[in-house]
């Protein structure tokens, strides 16, 4: 009974894990490039949702602060990725094909994340906040109490990966950035507006980790400038385990993670949670060094 | 020519910062310089807030009654913004630089070992607030501490665990990767098994860990009387409201020092209804100086101290206390004179520094009740 609580607890970490991977991996799919600001608009999402649930009345109006304010965050998130990209990413873009293409970008996401996370200091101080409890209770399923945060988690995971695989396979946009993914000169070509694309790209997976962000705080944790380093690594590793720009590797490598994390919590070796997760990378890099999922006939997006 | 040029240029910038530095830190005064070095800045900013507010309010007090032998003291703040390295930097210019006869600080033990050593070094008396780490004075000849050690305070909390509240089958709940609350957590184990006592389950969590529901579930399968979780107040909310969840009491819990902060009630106070934890005071401990200190706080800052004031307090004025005993105002006579401190009655309970540059004095039990902190009962610490 226990190891089937953790199964859920851990599927519910792992989704919130997957909904942040997802950001790494997208941006990773259409620029080839590992975006480090990505767990910084998480966690300045956390504090912007934090903010907007307190004001629209956090535990007086559950419903209307809880959903309110995570749609606001998440839009908030896409302006704050749609800016980052736009200040770090795409004036480094314009210099055209020298070697140092790859690196450039990544200097500058790296000083993206300490100037962000320097920001919230000074803005928010180091302080921790706590959220409003706002998902508390439980649902019982036969034997089991599942609490209800745990399943507004998982359901709303499940929702995020099916509309987000429908933009990707059914709609124009999903098309446009598949397109710029296998080749981004061919793609300008065909006559995509390929900075328009990076940019929604940005937008998509920023608001996706304030969704994750705002559901992790809600659930289990206080806000704090250096939220973004703890789960971001994580997501991270989630990307690169399920083969980094394979959007379902991200999910899968999120709920591996997930899942691990929880089962070895039943265990004596409960003070190395993330130890598991390192493990199966390296295992998966060294036997698929792609990642699980990540192999060249793999959809890249 | 560029290159000359440039050399020039960074030359002369040098030559500049030099003189700016140099005039702008010459005290010209006849003030007794003392240094302190706090986390102003970074993660721990609060701690090294709060224990400057009472440093500051010990100094007030001196140099208003006149100072010491005559002269007035000089409280140097430097920030070391919650890091070892700038806290070892900030030593050595203190010592160096600015020549304070005697030094404050840290909050954190990691800070106060990496400063500590400096001072030992080079001679010249350290005294920290609230370091509870053992090793912070062991084999540190100029390194004394005013608050009690992590060692007492696992041994006074298991005492209060199994003679007080009568519990024997206890759980135990902490950071594995970290020195305070493994160590505690290692002291409260070995105390209540000399006393009688069981230890029915063990289980340490990653750091930064916010996931508890799984671990907390564990622990209550155990069927643990009390639960002893030695961490930090943001972990403990988080651990408190998903006990809640969970339907564990807030009763089950006991916890040190860490957990001292008005988060804790902020965040959990409802969930901790009925807990206890060791502390070094309580706004309402029944010792003439903590209220006289109470009273002075308020009216010099319109709050109430964390025990973190107090603490920076205490050591302040047990410093100021040893510079009006000692022979003559060297680093040296200090030092000596602080050996010798005998019964001085702090904010935070009488105290004796003992042969390992320890404090000897009594820790409080604090109990959470309708949201508050409250002062429950003292034991001495051995």
């Amino acid at each position: 009974m226990r190891i089937l609580d953790a199964l859920i607890t851990g599927l519910a970490q792992g989704a919130m894990i997957a909904l942040i991977a997802l950001g790494y991996t997208m941006v990773y799919g259409v620029l080839k490039l590992i975006n480090f600001a990505h767990s910084e608009i998480f966690m300045m999402s956390a504090f912007i949702g934090l903010f907007l649930i307190t004001l629209l009345g956090g535990t007086e109006h559950p419903l209307l602060a809880g959903v309110g304010g995570t749609l606001m965050a998440m839009v908030a998130a896409a302006l704050i990725g749609m800016l980052v990209e736009r200040i770090a990413y795409r004036p480094l873009r314009n210099r055209g094909k020298s070697s140092l293409v790859r690196v450039t970008p990544l200097v500058t996401a790296l000083g993206m994340s300490v100037l962000l996370q320097n920001l919230a200091q000074l803005m928010f101080t180091a302080r921790n906040r706590s959220y409003p409890q706002l998902l508390t209770g439980s649902v019982s399923l036969g034997p089991l109490s599942v609490g209800n945060s745990r399943v507004v988690i998982l359901l709303t995971a499940v929702v995020v990966m099916v509309v987000l695989e429908l933009i990707v396979k059914r709609t124009w946009f999903g098309k446009a950035m598949r397109a710029l993914s296998a080749n981004e000169e061919a793609a300008r070509l065909m006559g995509i507006n390929t900075s328009r694309v990076i940019s929604a790209t940005f937008a998509l997976g920023s608001s996706l980790a304030a969704l994750g962000s705002v559901l992790f705080c809600l659930d289990q944790s206080p806000v704090h400038p250096s939220l973004g380093l703890v789960v971001g690594t994580r997501a991270f590793v989630a990307a690169v385990l399920g083969g980094i720009g394979s959007i379902t590797g991200a999910m899968l490598g999120g709920l591996l993670i997930g899942v691990l994390g929880e089962l070895l919590k039943l265990t004596s070796f409960s003070g190395g949670t993330d130890i598991p997760a390192f493990l199966v990378l390296i295992v998966v890099l060294l036997v698929r060094p792609a990642g699980l999922l990540g192999s060249a006939r793999a959809e890249k997006v | 020519m560029t290159v000359s040029r440039r050399l020039f240029g960074s030359a002369l910038a040098i030559v500049t910062l030099v003189i700016a530095t140099g005039t702008g830190c010459s005290k010209s005064s006849n003030d007794i310089p003392v240094g302190a070095y706090l986390s102003l800045s970074g993660s721990d900013s609060t701690f090294g807030i709060d224990t400057r507010d009472g440093i500051e309010l010990a100094r007030q007090e001196v140099n208003e009654k006149g100072g010491i032998k005559g002269r007035k003291v000089n409280v140097i703040y430097e920030d070391d913004k919650s890091t070892s390295q700038e806290a070892s930097n900030k030593v050595r210019q203190l010592i160096d630089r600015d020549k304070v006869i005697a030094i404050l600080g840290e909050v954190a033990s990691s800070r106060s070992l990496a400063g500590g050593l400096i001072a030992n070094t080079k001679k010249v008396p350290m005294v920290t607030p609230s370091s509870t780490a053992v090793e912070v004075t062991k084999d540190r000849e100029y390194v004394f501490r005013t608050c009690f050690t992590d060692a007492q305070q696992g041994d006074v909390a298991a005492r209060f665990v199994f003679d007080t509240l009568k519990k024997k089958n206890v759980g135990l709940f902490y950071v594995a990767q970290d020195n305070y609350s493994a160590g505690l957590a290692k002291s409260f184990k070995e105390s209540l098994q000399k006393l009688g006592g069981t230890i029915v389950v063990e289980k340490g969590y990653q750091s930064k860990e916010t996931q508890f529901t799984t671990l907390l579930s564990d622990l209550k399968a155990s069927k643990p009387e009390v639960i002893f979780v030695p961490v930090y107040y943001n972990d403990m909310v988080q651990i408190a409201r998903q006990a809640k969840q969970l339907g564990m009491p807030g009763s089950m819990f006991i916890g040190g020092d860490g957990w001292d902060s008005s988060d804790l009630i902020e965040g959990a106070g409802e969930a901790l209804e009925g807990a206890y934890f060791t502390n070094h005071y309580a706004p309402d401990v029944p010792w003439p100086n903590s209220q006289a200190f109470l009273k002075s706080f308020k009216g010099k800052y319109n709050h109430e101290p964390s025990s973190l004031s107090a603490q920076g307090y205490d050591a302040a004025r047990l410093l100021f206390d040893a510079m009006g005993r000692a022979t003559e105002l060297t680093p040296e006579a200090v030092k000596t004179a602080l050996v010798q401190t005998k019964d001085f009655a702090g904010a935070t309970g009488t105290l004796t520094i003992d042969k390992d540059h320890n404090a000897n004095k009594p820790i409080v039990i604090v109990q959470i009740k309708a949201k508050k902190f409250t002062y429950a009962s003292q034991l001495m610490a051995q």
